[in-house]
């Protein structure tokens, strides 16, 4: 099965569907007044967590408590973090209070952008035939494109995330430059999504990812700002080396990032999970001509609205462009020293940075035998005539053709559909209590319990 | 199974409407992803085709289980050399459709690129139905 980093936590949902309703991929289902993720058609993107009104979608993290079984703890943050603080909290702050949460050192995992640039150009140069190339830098698309769009995994560039990269780079760091042995470095990646925790604990084309645990970026938001508003003013950390980044590195995780940068003659930065798979509809027909490079992101204005982001996406973008025109003015001063510090162990780094190819894995197949399926989807479409065509997610499906699935693939019972019920009814054919029992196996005891229901005059 | 889609001439926003369906379809098949793309293309093509140079028509699309036929059948001017209109870059296409990025002569050779069975026949001033079969193994 595959990883999911999201959950529905039982004890708080209360079963409204909002999360059923937006999903992208259809993934959710109603049952017993209870959502359900179906985990081959999940892609992590969050648009559930992000919809859910009492907050019962949640996002597995590691243990915070694992950070302090290391000597040598590594925070690897993405640059969309610091983006979160306010602009009267200097950066030498927020890396004194990484310090004293237990971290001994710490890096942006954009720092890998200039050799997670490079692998990709190396991989356009060889791989032109393959065009249009699609950026593997979300790996909520990734899985998207696996199980939606199968005809174009072969389009997904193969390379390691910025964050692989990065990851690779520390150990060699911190084990051959410094002498600290690996089995007392513990390397934790802040995450501002779902969809790469999934890709840390099940990377796709990757046999086992470097890191040691997952922390997740609102949290580590409120532990920092805290600590920060405890220590008062004139709290910093010289001691640690604060970041910085190139400007290129600091635009590549928001929209445009990868695509300013590429080499590509034509190429298209979308974002926003519905812009990408429009997009990819028209592609996959071949109504697009001559692309040679897509970055694609699940997320509005990409990893500054993350899911995990505290700060509203425009702020959060604003302050990293604002960043961004620092590290150009430093550049242009000819200052690029550390921004370029990787590149000592640039040929390993790249050279380790080519990962398998994606697998399609497609969720839209009715069955693995071609006739088998034929026959299913005659009886969907014949089933699809007879329900009303009003999505009204009544029966626990989002719309009545993922119903008329379900009922064929998945043996759920037609009388779940309302509309059903009442044509049962009409034919004398169905009792008031199998109804009810219906209506109950979707959304439970509570919302039709045994009081009397009040007087409406 | 049976589907049937109208084209309207000169509407290309509704460009790409049956091959969607049908793409869709046959994802739910479980038909490899290369077949798809070819049955897509083919069927795009042949409806814009409808569009640019005729007075609209209709998509009949037929699937069984081991493959897909296609007929795209319109009312037009026809294609009086059907030899001449099987090259490569040949286009009777007016300058308002050039515009559009479409007409650019590839049409019918792109089909016959993409379809293992293509037939089509035309009556100069009545109009053409192009035939296409695509084979799922």
């Amino acid at each position: 099965m595959f990883y999911h980093a999201l959950e529905i936590d039982e004890g708080n949902c209360i079963g409204c569907s909002r999360c059923m309703k937006i999903c992208p991929t259809e993934a959710i289902r109603i049952s017993n007044g209870k959502a359900f993720i179906m985990e081959d058609r999940c892609i992590d993107c969050g648009k559930c967590h992000e919809a859910c009104p009492v907050d019962a979608i949640f996002i597995k993290q590691d243990d915070f408590k694992m950070v302090h079984e290391f000597p040598h703890s590594v925070a690897l943050l993405p640059a969309v973090f610091l983006g979160q603080f306010p602009d009267d909290i200097r950066v030498s702050r927020i890396y004194a209070a990484l310090k004293d949460l237990g971290f001994k050192h710490v890096y942006e995992v954009e720092s890998a952008a200039a050799i997670y640039a490079d692998v990709k150009h190396k991989y356009a140069r060889e791989h032109e035939d393959d065009e249009p190339l699609i950026s593997s830098f979300c790996p909520a698309i990734v899985r998207l494109i696996q199980i939606k769009y199968p005809s174009l995994v072969g389009n997904i560039i193969p390379v390691k995330a910025p964050l692989d990269i990065s990851a690779m780079y520390v150990l060699k760091l911190l084990t051959e430059e410094r002498g600290v042995p690996r089995e007392e470095i513990g390397l934790f990646y802040v995450t501002p999504c779902a969809a790469k925790i999934a890709a840390v604990k099940a990377p796709v084309g990757e046999k086992r990812s470097l890191i040691d645990g997952v922390i997740n970026m609102d949290a580590l938001f409120n532990k920092v700002y805290r600590r920060i508003k405890e220590q008062g003013k004139g709290y910093a950390y010289t001691a640690l080396q604060t970041p910085q980044l190139s400007a290129d590195a600091i635009l590549s995780t928001l929209t445009n990032g990868e695509r300013r940068i590429c080499l590509a003659k034509r190429s298209y930065a979308i974002d926003g999970i519905q812009n990408v798979m429009d997009f990819l509809d028209k592609l996959e027909n071949d109504e697009v001509e001559g692309v040679e490079f897509l970055e694609l992101r699940a997320c509005d204005q990409s990893c500054a609205g993350a899911l995990l982001s505290c700060e509203n996406r425009f702020l959060c973008g604003e302050r990293m462009y604002a960043r961004a025109r620092k590290a150009a003015e430093r550049e242009r001063n000819g200052e690029v020293a550390r921004a370029r510090e990787m590149d000592a162990y640039r040929d390993y780094l790249i050279e380790n940075s080519f990962a398998e190819p994606a697998q399609a894995r497609s969720m839209l197949t009715l069955d693995k035998d071609l006739s088998r399926a034929y026959q299913k989807l005659e009886k969907i479409n014949k089933l699809k005539m007879y329900l009303p065509q009003v999505d009204c997610g009544m029966c626990g499906a989002p719309t009545c053709e993922a119903f008329a699935t379900d009922v064929v693939c998945k043996q759920v019972g037609l009388t779940r559909c309302v509309f059903y019920q009442r044509h049962l009814e009409r034919l004398d054919d169905i009792t008031r209590q199998e109804c009810l029992a219906a209506t109950r196996s979707v959304w439970g005891e509570d919302p039709i319990g045994d009081n009397e229901p009040p007087e409406v005059k | 199974m049976h589907q049937e889609y109208t084209v309207i001439e000169g509407d290309f926003t509704n460009a790409g409407t049956a091959s969607s369906s049908v793409k869709k379809t046959l994802k739910q098949l479980g038909v490899a992803p290369q077949i798809v793309k070819r049955v897509v293309v083919a069927l795009y093509e042949a409806e814009v085709n409808a569009i640019a140079h005729a007075y609209g028509g209709k998509v009949l699309v037929d699937i069984e289980a081991d493959k897909i036929h296609m007929v795209v059948a319109d009312k037009g001017p026809g294609i009086p050399d059907i030899a001449q209109a099987m090259q490569e870059g040949y286009s009777t296409a007016r300058p308002e459709v050039r515009d559009m990025g479409f007409g650019a002569g590839m049409g019918l050779p792109n089909m016959q690129k993409n379809v293992d069975v293509l037939n089509v026949t035309s009556e100069v001033g009545v109009g053409t139905t192009v035939e296409m079969i695509v084979n799922f193994v």
